[in-house]
C-alpha cells in the first residue's frame, strides 16, 4: 500500500496529480494525514530542490534600534538578515566550518599563523571584486582601538594582520588551532573596504542583496545572481525576514499561513504545534545553556564546599521537564556537552542528591544567613521558574537559598557579572576553546564567576596551540572536570532550539551552532 | 480680540510650556534609569573598551545638561538629530511610525465614534428594556478583557480557523490602501470594541442627565417622537461630555496603542517608543515622548473649545 502511495507521490511531484487529490487517495487507502504528507515530503526532497517563491521567516529578536552595520549585532533578527547580505570568512556549517569568502586555509605547524584564500573572482553586491585588503580592513575594524564591536573580545589575541595577494594572513601572540571557527562570529561580516565608509551600507558577498530594511518590523531581500554559488543555494527569488517578537503573534502567522517558519517556539506549546497537519516542529540539540553563576572570589560563594552543596541540591531532570518540557538535557556544571567536538562523554554526571547537599552545607560551616540568589524573566526563559524548583529542593536540603527577582530592563548591565549569584544563559560556542576563553580564563572580560585559575589557564593555552587531536581532548577532559568540581557556574541544562516550518518547506537540516539551520534556512531550503 | 482666539492663545502658549515641562521630566527620568545606550546595545558582549570607545562615539561622556540643551536646540531648530542606536534621522523614522499609528488611529476613531454615539442614542431611546441591556452588557463585556485577550481570540477565530484576515498586520508603504485596510482589519476590531463601551456609556449618562430636565418633557408632552427629541434637544446639550470622552479615546488610540501594536506586530509609534527606551535611545525617547504629550494637550484643547463653542452660556460671557 505505502508502495502505491510512493509511486502516486512521484506523480504529485511531476505536476500530474495535486497535493488534494493524492491526499484524498491516501485516506481512502486508509493512511493517516500525517503518514501521507510524510511519504509526499519524501518524494519532494527526492526531487531534488525547486527554484522560485518567496520564503518568509517570522522571527523573534529585532528592535527598532537595529542597525545593519555588523558591529552592532547582538540579537537575532540583524544577525539573521546579515547573513542572508553578507558572508563571513568561514561558516559554521552543520559538520565542521563551510568555506564562504575565504575558498580555503591553512595553519602554520605551531598555530600562529594562519592564511586565508580569498574565493577567485567574487564580488560586492556592489559590483566592486573582493580584495583581501577588504578582508584585512574588516578585521581592523573590529579589532583597532577606536573599535565599537561586539567582537571585539574574541579578536584580542591577534599580533598582526596583512594582505599578501590574494591571502589574507594573521598571527597570533599564542597558537590557537581553533583560530577559524572565530572567524566565523556573526560580526565578522566582510564589507568593501571594511565598512570603513559606510558601515551600515549591507553590501556584501551574500546570496541575497537587501531591498527593503524597515528595523523592528521587516527586511526584504532579493536573489543574487552574481553570488558564486547562486545555482546550488538559495532556491527562493526573494526571501522575506519579519519580526514577530510576540509569541502568540508568531506561533498564529505560522499557522495562517502567513510566513513559513518561526523560530523560538515556546516549549510548552511545541508538542501542540506540531500536532498540526501543516507544522513541522524542528529541535536542535545545541551549545547553548542556562546557568546559576556564583563569584567564586566572594563570600559565601569563595567556598567550595558551599558551590558543592548547591550543585547536589539542584534536581536538573526537573527543571528539563518542567522548565523546557523536555526540550533540551541536562547540564553538568560545566560549559561543555555533546554538541562540542573533542568532548569527553566519561565525566560523570553529578547527582541530584540532598544527602550529599546537606552534609557538603554542613560541612561549608555556613551561618545559615539566606543565600540571595538573583533572577529575572529575562535572565532565561523560565529563569524565575527554575530559581523556584531550584529553591524548593535547596529548602529541602537545609539550605537557606533566597530569590531576589529583578527587573528584566538593566539586567546585564547591573545584575550579570556584577552581583555574585545570578541566573544567565550562554549561547554556547562552536568550539570548547572559545567557550572557555570566553568565560574561563582569567584575563576574560565576561569570567562571570571570576574563575581565576592558573593552571586552568595554563591547561587552556597548551590545549589551543595542540593540534594532536587525542592530546587535546584529554586536557580539556581535565579543565571540564575541574570546573564541574570546583567552578562557580552550575548548569542545570543546556536548551534545545526549537523552531517550526510550514510541510511545504524541504530541504532542512539541523545545525548544533543555533536556530533556524543556523540561519542558513533561507539558502538551503526550498517549497514544494 | 475674540474670546475664543484669545482662550486658543492662551492653551496653546500654556501647552508649549507644558512640552518644555513633560520633555525635562523625561529626560530626567531617562537620566535615572540604570545603564545607557552604549551598555544596552553590547549587552553580554561589552568589554571596557568597546564600552569606552562607543560612548565617546555617541557623546555619552558629555554632562547630561549639554546632552538635553543639544537636543532641545536641535528642536527648536527642526532638526531632530539622529538616533544613538542605529544612527538614522529620527524625523524620518518618527515620520514613518506616526504615520503608521495614524493611520489606524484613524480607522478605528472612524468606526468606533460614530458606533458608539449611536448605541448610546439607541441605548437610551430603548432605556432599561433589551437592546440597552445587550449593548451596555456586550460593550461592557469587551472592556472587561484585557486588549490582548480580544485580540489573541480574534485571531484565533479569524486568522487561524476561518483565514479571513492576516494575522499580524503586515503594512509595506507600497501595499494599495483596501490591502492595507483588510491588513489592519482585525487591529481595527480590537481598538473599536476596546474604546466602544467607554464612550457608548458616557453618551447614555450624558442624554439621560440632560433627559431629566423639564424642556425635555415639554418636548415630549408637544408630541415630538423620542428619536427627535433626543436627537434636537438632549444631544446638542450633551455634545460636551460626550466631546471629552471622544477626545480621550482618540488620544488612547494615538498613545495607548503599544500592546495591540506588539499582538499585531504593528509598526506604530509604540513599539519604537519601547524599544527606544529598552536602549536608552534618549533622544528618540524624549522626541517620541513630546509628540505624545503634544497628541494629549491638542485633544484636550480640542475638547475644551468644543466644549465652550456648544454652549452659549461660555460662547457669550457676559
Amino acid at each position: 500500500m505505502s508502495n502505491e502511495l510512493k509511486l502516486l507521490s512521484t506523480k504529485v511531484t511531476a505536476g500530474t496529480m495535486t497535493r488534494r487529490e493524492f491526499m484524498s487517495t491516501a485516506a481512502a487507502l486508509g493512511v493517516t494525514a500525517a503518514v501521507a504528507s510524510t511519504i509526499l515530503a519524501d518524494a519532494a526532497y527526492a526531487a531534488g530542490p525547486v527554484k522560485g517563491g518567496t520564503f518568509r521567516m517570522g522571527v523573534q529578536g529585532g528592535e527598532s534600534t537595529n542597525s545593519q552595520d555588523p558591529a552592532t549585532w547582538a540579537s537575532d533578527v540583524p544577525l539573521a538578515g546579515g547573513y542572508i547580505w553578507g558572508e563571513t570568512l568561514v561558516y559554521p556549517g552543520p559538520t565542521g566550518l563551510d568555506a564562504k569568502v575565504a575558498e580555503s586555509w591553512e595553519g602554520s605547524a605551531d598555530a600562529k599563523t594562519w592564511r586565508f584564500k580569498i574565493r577567485e573572482g567574487i564580488t560586492f553586491s556592489n559590483g566592486a571584486a573582493v580584495t583581501a585588503e577588504d578582508v584585512l580592513a574588516t578585521m581592523q575594524r573590529h579589532s583597532n582601538e577606536d573599535s565599537k564591536s561586539g567582537a571585539l573580545g574574541i579578536m584580542k589575541g591577534i599580533e598582526s594582520m596583512r594582505a599578501d595577494g590574494d591571502v589574507f594572513e594573521l598571527t597570533l601572540a599564542i597558537g590557537n588551532a581553533d583560530l577559524p571557527y572565530l572567524m566565523a562570529d556573526y560580526h565578522l561580516i566582510i564589507q568593501p573596504n571594511g565598512g570603513f565608509d559606510d558601515p551600515a551600507a549591507a553590501i556584501g558577498t551574500g546570496l541575497y542583496t537587501l531591498e527593503t530594511d524597515e528595523p523592528g518590523v521587516r527586511m526584504t531581500f532579493k536573489k543574487n545572481q552574481n553570488h558564486w554559488a547562486a545555482d546550488e543555494m538559495g532556491h527562493y527569488d526573494t526571501v522575506e525576514l519579519i519580526v514577530l517578537n510576540d509569541a502568540t503573534a508568531r506561533t498564529a502567522a505560522l499557522q495562517s499561513g502567513q510566513v513559513d517558519t518561526i523560530n523560538r517556539v515556546e516549549p510548552k506549546i511545541a508538542k501542540l504545534l506540531g500536532r498540526a497537519p501543516t507544522i513541522e516542529v524542528k529541535t536542535t540539540s545545541g551549545r547553548g545553556h542556562y546557568v546559576f553563576i556564583a563569584h567564586v572570589d566572594t563570600a559565601p560563594f569563595d567556598n567550595n564546599e558551599l558551590r558543592l552543596a548547591l550543585k547536589h541540591a539542584m534536581n536538573r531532570q526537573e527543571m528539563v521537564d518542567k522548565i523546557l518540557q523536555g526540550f533540551g538535557s541536562v547540564g553538568n556544571d560545566m560549559p561543555i556537552n555533546e554538541a562540542y567536538p573533542l568532548f569527553d562523554e566519561t565525566i560523570p554526571q553529578r547527582s541530584f542528591d540532598l544527602e550529599k547537599a546537606a552534609a557538603h552545607y554542613k560541612a561549608s560551616g555556613h551561618d545559615g544567613s539566606p543565600i540571595i540568589l538573583r533572577t529575572a524573566d529575562g535572565a532565561f526563559p523560565g529563569a524565575v521558574d527554575a530559581a523556584a524548583l531550584f529553591q524548593q529542593t535547596c529548602q529541602a536540603a537545609g539550605i537557606p537559598l533566597e530569590i531576589k527577582r529583578e527587573p528584566n530592563d538593566g539586567y546585564w548591565s547591573e545584575v550579570w557579572n556584577v552581583q555574585p549569584y545570578c541566573a544567565s544563559y550562554w549561547g554556547g560556542r562552536p568550539v570548547q576553546d572559545q567557550m572557555y576563553t570566553t568565560a574561563y580564563l582569567s584575563s576574560a572580560d565576561w569570567n562571570d564567576t571570576r574563575w581565576k585559575r592558573p593552571e586552568f589557564d595554563a591547561m587552556l593555552l597548551e590545549a589551543r596551540a595542540e593540534l594532536d587531536e587525542g592530546k587535546r581532548k584529554e586536557i580539556y577532559s581535565k579543565m571540564g572536570r575541574l570546573l564541574n568540581e570546583e567552578g562557580g557556574v552550575m548548569v542545570p541544562m543546556f536548551n534545545d532550539f526549537v523552531d517550526a516550518i510550514s510541510t511545504e518547506i524541504q530541504g532542512w537540516e539541523t545545525n548544533p551552532s543555533g536556530p533556524q539551520m543556523y540561519w542558513s534556512a533561507f539558502a538551503k531550503t526550498w517549497k514544494a | 480680540m475674540h474670546p475664543i482666539l484669545k482662550l486658543v492663545a492662551q492653551r496653546l502658549s500654556l501647552g508649549i510650556l507644558l512640552l518644555f515641562a513633560a520633555s525635562a521630566l523625561l529626560f530626567g527620568l531617562t537620566e535615572i534609569l540604570p545603564g545607557d545606550a552604549a551598555q544596552a546595545q553590547l549587552g553580554q558582549s561589552a568589554t571596557p573598551e568597546n564600552l569606552a570607545n562607543l560612548r565617546e562615539e555617541m557623546g555619552l561622556n558629555r554632562p547630561a545638561l549639554t546632552r538635553y540643551a543639544e537636543w532641545i536646540g536641535g528642536i527648536l531648530t527642526g532638526d531632530m538629530g539622529n538616533a544613538l542606536s542605529n544612527k538614522l534621522p529620527i524625523g524620518e523614522q518618527i515620520g514613518k511610525r506616526l504615520g503608521a499609528t495614524m493611520f489606524l488611529a484613524f480607522w478605528a476613531a472612524l468606526i468606533s465614534v460614530p458606533v458608539a454615539i449611536l448605541l448610546g442614542l439607541v441605548a437610551v431611546r430603548y432605556l432599561n428594556r433589551w437592546p440597552d441591556k445587550l449593548i451596555s452588557g456586550s460593550t461592557l463585556a469587551a472592556i472587561s478583557l484585557p486588549e490582548f485577550m480580544i485580540a489573541y481570540i480574534l485571531i484565533f477565530v479569524f486568522a487561524v480557523k476561518l483565514g479571513w484576515a492576516p494575522s499580524f498586520a503586515n503594512v509595506p508603504p507600497d501595499m494599495p490602501l483596501l490591502e492595507k485596510l483588510h491588513s489592519i482589519s482585525l487591529a481595527i476590531a480590537v481598538l473599536t470594541m476596546v474604546v466602544l463601551a467607554h464612550m457608548m456609556r458616557m453618551t447614555r449618562a450624558a442624554i439621560l442627565n440632560v433627559m431629566q430636565s423639564a424642556y425635555i418633557e415639554t418636548a415630549e408632552l408637544k408630541g415630538l417622537s423620542s428619536f427627535e427629541v433626543i436627537r434636537r434637544h438632549a444631544f446638542p446639550n450633551a455634545v460636551a461630555p460626550i466631546v471629552n470622552v471622544v477626545m480621550i479615546n482618540l488620544a488612547y488610540l494615538v498613545v495607548g496603542v503599544v500592546v495591540v501594536e506588539a499582538v499585531f506586530a504593528y509598526p506604530g509609534m509604540g513599539q519604537y517608543l519601547v524599544d527606544a527606551v529598552v536602549k536608552r535611545d534618549v533622544p528618540v525617547v524624549l522626541t517620541s515622548g513630546i509628540i505624545f504629550s503634544a497628541v494629549y494637550i491638542i485633544l484636550n484643547m480640542i475638547a475644551d473649545i468644543v466644549s465652550i463653542l456648544s454652549n452659549p452660556r461660555l460662547r457669550h460671557p457676559k
